[in-house]
């Protein structure tokens, strides 16, 4: 049986070419880089990304907009009532049918930032979960910078830390900072910061807070993203018990063929 | 040969059609009274399912198109709002994204399975050819549509390729900006590739399956033993003894064959669309920027092998028309196969070790081909791209002379089946 063995050989080049593509991929998702934090995202906790939302609208959404997402369909999506949506999360507009829009002047953010704050719709889906939430959490004190901080994964980043109220201010400890590119692409371990400054959260709480926002953050990049796995499950159930229906008929038919 | 209308004397509205249009005819030729060898194996699936990707893709494509706006200011958004706001508007677009991607790993098996069991030979040879055109149609059309979503990715991908035509000696440069319609990728850029991929690549791509169709329809299908069935028919009826009518044995399988196919095809559709960033490009995810580009520039995977090809090989002389020459060439050498091919044997399963070692170096090597072309550029992957593109041509430049030399075995007058 020579040949079936060439036909396997065959088989397995292929299956082995898929493979190394399988592995080769998270790798290169991370772009190159290893990211300080890795941040497995759940969209599917909408108490969760329904925080997050209230910390984008409270924190981000000044400055950043969100301009392919329809406040309507956030608050259909986590289940927020219409006098509850207008109230706690639309600051700009009193229209469910507009889209996240941020009071920022386009042309005056330039001068005042250098650039104007990107939109953040798909930032999630952009750059990654993992590299949102390592930028959120790696905000550092640097008295270079004209803002008064650094950003870890977005080094010289024109936007200042925000967030400073809430997780305080951290220094890159000393250790870290000697370590330079190395601390930069993740490669070193160990606590990177020191905080300095208490904010109004724990470090615990501050985690939470980046959690929840970048949950909201990927919801926002796709929000067909749960009715679609939900339906995926049962296509692929249905398309399982279709397949072994036809594989029943198919013997069925072959009967005769000899 | 006059046609003779209705020469199977239906009657009542079946036989109204049948004096007026072949349709009983067509049904008999092509499915319940084509007859196909009983021995096809897995491999044998791909056509089929190549069918229902180009399906696919024509489906979703009409509604992705009711919505999209092929204009540089809006299709981005356009694309987003397909996402959003269109019922269904996503899993409509990932069909279609993922479709892509499934069109060519189906392609390539079905390809792969032609060399395997010499599909190509005499008398198909131009079944062969039709089937290559298809895989250059499908090429182009795959980067035209690649470019449409107008994200960074596409808007750099489209630049590289475009000024691949630069390197044409004197002309190149006013070439290019003949075909961007501007100085850099543009609206009118963005417009002509939409008109192309919705208009003319499709056209031409339905033209060529149905003549790659009726090509096999003509002188019936190879199997994987690579002997010529209609060598023992029936003498009473004519019918070849191994053959089984299309309809119902291989509707029956293929069906089989595109259940499970949509098990894969709809897990990815469903689960996970992004493909690792494999089947959506993370820097697609931010809009055109002529300003800024990506950190590396990758093709689309089933572009990897050649654009590894384009990449390992050197400028010369100046130039660097040389890599787009071996690119265009690696694709072109496929059409000439059926000449190459010159063993007295057309399956894998008869010919000598000499084939089999060269089949399994070029396989290795496009799979390399294809994993270093999706890399940044590296000294290691450049050499093993270089390697690797040597050993593609030499498949191909070589095949005369190896699979003339090559012992073959000796080729049953029957095709082997075992009834389970």
């Amino acid at each position: 049986m020579k040949p079936t063995k060439a036909m396997l050989k065959n088989c397995l080049h292929t299956l082995l070419a898929a493979a190394t593509l399988a592995i080769a991929s998270p790798a290169l998702a991370a772009g190159g880089h290893a990211l300080p934090y890795a941040f497995e995202p759940d969209t599917g906790n909408t108490a969760s990304v329904r925080r997050g939302a209230a910390n984008f609208m409270n924190y981000c959404s000044g400055c950043h907009s969100m301009r392919h997402l329809r406040y309507g369909r956030l608050g259909q999506d986590l289940g927020i009532p219409e006098n509850l949506l207008k109230a706690n999360l639309m600051f700009t507009s009193d229209k469910v049918g507009d889209h996240i829009l941020s009071a920022m002047p386009g042309e005056a953010s330039k001068t005042w930032f250098g650039q104007q704050p990107p939109d953040l719709t798909l930032e999630s889906r952009y750059r990654g979960p993992d590299w949102v939430y390592s930028y959120l959490m790696t905000f550092y004190v640097d008295p270079t910078r004209p803002l008064g901080t650094n950003n870890l994964v977005l080094p010289g980043a024109s936007m200042p830390h925000v967030l400073w109220e809430l997780q305080g201010l951290q220094v890159q400890s000393e250790a870290h900072a000697a370590d330079g590119e190395a601390a930069a692409h993740g490669e070193a371990h160990g606590p990177q910061f020191e905080l300095v400054s208490k904010g109004k959260l724990t470090p615990k709480e501050y985690e939470k807070f980046v959690a929840d926002t970048v949950n909201f953050m990927t919801y926002a990049a796709e929000p067909g993203r749960e009715h679609r796995v939900s339906v995926g499950i049962k296509v692929v159930l249905f398309l399982i018990l279709f397949s072994v229906l036809a594989y029943f008929m198919k013997r069925e038919w072959w009967k005769d063929v000899h | 040969m006059a046609i003779t209308p209705n020469p199977y004397k239906t009657t009542g509205l079946l036989g109204w059609i049948d004096d007026r249009f072949p349709l009983t005819k067509l049904w008999k030729d092509h499915l319940s009274e084509y007859y196909a060898p009983k021995n096809f194996n897995f491999w044998y699936f791909f056509g089929s399912l190549a069918l229902l990707v180009l399906v696919n893709q024509l489906l979703t494509g009409i509604w992705l198109a009711m919505h999209y706006k092929p204009d540089a200011a809006q299709a981005w958004d356009s694309v987003e709002y397909i996402m959003r706001d269109v019922p269904w508007g996503n899993v409509l677009r990932y069909l279609h994204s993922t479709g892509a991607s499934a069109f060519f790993i189906v392609v390539y098996m079905h390809m792969y399975r032609g060399i395997l069991y010499g599909s190509h030979r005499k008398p198909r040879e131009l079944i062969w050819i039709f089937g290559s055109l298809i895989f250059l149609v499908l090429m182009a059309e795959a980067f035209c549509g690649y470019v449409l979503p107008w994200g960074n990715m596409s808007y750099w991908g489209a630049q590289v390729i475009i000024n691949l035509f630069g390197t044409v000696p004197f002309v190149g440069p006013d070439l290019v900006i003949w075909i961007q319609g501007d100085y850099i990728p543009s609206d009118a850029t963005l417009n002509r590739l939409f008109s192309l991929h919705v208009v003319a690549l499709p056209f031409v791509l339905v033209g060529l399956v149905v003549a790659h169709l009726i090509a096999l329809h003509e002188v019936g299908s190879n199997n994987p033993d690579g002997v010529e069935i209609k060598k023992h028919k029936d003498p009473n009826t004519g019918i070849p003894l191994d053959g089984i009518p299309f309809h119902p044995y291989y509707t029956v399988k293929d069906i089989v064959g595109v259940g499970v196919f949509l098990i894969i095809f709809l897990g990815v559709v469903f689960f996970a669309p992004d493909g690792g960033g494999y089947l959506l490009e993370k820097p697609n995810f931010t809009p055109a920027n002529p300003m800024s580009t990506p950190d590396h520039i990758t093709p689309a995977w089933y572009f990897g092998a050649f654009y590894a090809m384009l990449r390992a090989t050197p400028s010369f002389a100046g130039t660097q028309i040389w890599g787009v020459l071996v690119m265009f060439g690696a694709v072109a050498l496929i059409f000439f196969l059926p000449w190459l091919d010159r063993s007295p044997v057309k399956s894998i399963r008869y010919k000598g070790p000499i084939f089999k070692i060269a089949l399994a170096l070029f396989t290795v090597s496009f799979v390399l081909l294809n994993y270093f072309g999706m890399q940044p550029p590296s000294a290691l992957g450049t050499t093993i791209s270089q390697i690797g593109t040597v050993v593609y041509f030499l498949f191909f430049l070589l095949m005369p002379f190896y699979t003339k030399i090559d012992k073959t075995k000796p080729v049953p007058e029957r095709v082997t089946y075992e009834a389970h």
